[in-house]
């Protein structure tokens, strides 16, 4: 595997840089919730600073790795390809470190809370629900069961579909006033599963080859 | 995490302080009875007036009546719901910096027999009160505060509701140039309140003019609001230019903009669910560990009877 991503690496290098870029965005927004942390940077209400920016990341780069398919297939940058698993498994890093510090730092375990929360709160359902779709994923994203499931691999990954709207959803659901962050989220998942649709996907992949024939000649 | 040493309070405090504060509110509630019985007399004479000035300074340590330790006047002063100049709790502080909130004046009226403008020195003169209270928020979170101001049922005496009056509504100034936050269109501005009028005549009903002895910073509602310590912190509304006695229940803001989350009682209540914010526990700032909320945020002796035969479920 790690001999297999050299030999790719070695003979692409503007691909490692951009790897390289993707994977110090995802894990820098960790860093910098630790460095605030560490530093007293953070709100008098610490664990709701915890709370929403792993939300926040969860979200981000969940999109992000949604939005990789669309940016191959229609807009030809087939790189991004290569980062859709990352990107993946760090939106499900940070959707898990957000659920724990919900239920075991937040609420401390304290089950009766947590279930009251579960049973009247629609928001906590759906994020909950979004949550337990990723874990099939996650645990599947490696090659070997890739190989092991054959078709069924794609199909079953096709959950992401799900998995996303429902954090947006839930996301939708808990803010009090300003709606714009969610239904931003809302409007950029709606356009990336539109994109996804293959008489769009064809006919903006044909524009494009069109546009880029005419430069050409 | 780390609890400043200020935040802790000291044993001796935490033993003395709580018997001399629940004696006070026990006397208080039968004052807040006695005020009620008398809300409907003809014009009340104000005795002696007297400058606001805090009979002792407030300090880090000292507690509410439950031995709650009152939290630190940074993140009071940096921690704040105020739309009117952003939705933001961290920049509130920033934005309203250069708000001027002198001179001030408060509008009195609607079905009262004195109608009368106040300025802010006026209010001053009214007997000035002290009062620790715990400050819980919608939202899961609490503080705890040390109010200077004045009771409101003096100022509603004063200027002697009729009988037609059974309700308070109040106001925040409307001003999108000194409240930027007044243009985002979404909330059908000005911030209004509303009381029923024994709540409003109840003593722990308070109009506030300072914190830690010290006039209210305009991220705390300068230079004048209200506190409700029983209703949940958006009850207590900031900046009031207008007090006006209605017959029948006003409209609040947050009622117009989310029927079906806010109600115009809006009592602490654990049993209560809201949608967003679990309202069985809180975190008090300062605090790591949750602590379960408390019945009319732990006033319930006081304020428990005003609700007598009332569907709490209902009337949220």
């Amino acid at each position: 595997m790690l001999a297999w991503t050299y030999a790719k690496i070695t003979k692409r290098p503007n691909l490692m840089v951009f790897r390289i870029f993707v994977h110090l965005a995802a894990v820098l927004p960790l860093a910098h919730l630790l460095w605030d942390t560490w530093r007293g940077n953070l709100t008098v209400n610490p664990l709701q600073d915890w709370t929403f920016r792993t939300g926040d990341w969860a979200l981000r780069l969940l999109v992000a790795s949604l939005a990789c398919t669309p940016l191959a297939s229609v807009f030809g940058f087939k790189q991004a390809i290569t980062v859709r698993r990352a990107l993946g498994l760090y939106g499900f890093g940070y959707a898990l470190l957000h659920f724990f510090i919900f239920v075991g730092v937040d609420y401390r375990f304290a089950f009766d809370l947590i279930w009251d929360d579960l049973a009247t709160k629609r928001y906590i359902l759906v994020g909950l629900a979004a949550l337990l779709i990723l874990i099939p994923l996650a645990i599947t994203s490696t090659r070997g069961w890739m190989k092991r499931l054959g078709r069924r691999w794609k199909t079953l990954h096709k959950l992401t579909y799900l998995a996303v709207p429902l954090a947006v959803i839930h996301y939708i659901w808990l803010v009090k006033a300003d709606l714009r962050d969610p239904l931003l989220y809302a409007s950029i998942v709606t356009l990336l599963l539109i994109l996804r649709l293959p008489v769009l996907r064809t006919q903006i992949s044909q524009f494009r080859q069109r546009l880029s024939g005419k430069f050409l000649h | 995490m780390k609890i400043p040493s200020s935040e802790i309070t000291p044993e001796h405090i935490y033993h003395a302080r709580p018997q001399s504060r629940r004696r006070f509110l026990q006397t208080a509630g039968l004052v807040a009875g006695g005020a009620l019985l008398s809300a409907c007399a003809p014009s009340y004479v104000e005795p002696s007036p007297t400058p606001i000035k805090p009979e002792k300074p407030v300090t880090a340590g000292q507690t509410d009546e439950l031995g709650d330790a009152i939290t630190g006047y940074d993140a009071i002063t940096n921690y704040n719901n105020f739309y009117e100049f952003t939705t933001d709790k961290q920049a509130v502080a920033r934005l309203s910096a250069g708000f001027v909130a002198e001179p001030w004046k408060v509008q009195v009226g609607g079905l009262v027999n004195n109608p009368k403008t106040f300025d802010l020195d006026e209010l001053r003169k009214i007997t000035p009160v002290e009062r620790i209270y715990r400050m819980r928020c919608v939202e899961a979170w609490s503080m705890v505060i040390p109010w200077s101001g004045l009771t409101l049922n003096r100022l509603l005496k004063l200027v002697d509701p009729k009988s037609e009056a059974k309700y308070v509504r109040f106001e925040t100034l409307l001003d999108p140039t000194r409240l930027p936050g007044q243009r985002d269109r979404s909330f059908p501005w000005p911030y209004v309140e509303g009381l029923r009028l024994d709540e409003a005549m109840h003593d722990l009903t308070i109009l506030a003019t300072g914190i830690y002895g010290k006039p209210l910073l305009p991220q705390n509602g300068a230079p004048i609001r209200l506190v409700v310590p029983w209703k949940y912190g958006f009850k207590s509304i900031k900046s009031i230019t207008k007090i006006e006695l209605v017959a029948d229940e006003p409209v609040s803001l947050w009622m117009k903009s989310g029927p079906s989350e806010y109600g115009f009682y809006s009592n602490v209540n654990p049993d209560v669910s809201h949608p967003r914010w679990s309202q069985s526990s809180e975190r008090r700032i300062g605090e790591v560990i949750r602590r379960r909320t408390l019945m009319f945020n732990g006033y319930a002796d006081q304020v428990a009877s005003l609700y007598a035969g009332m569907d709490l479920r209902k009337n949220y």
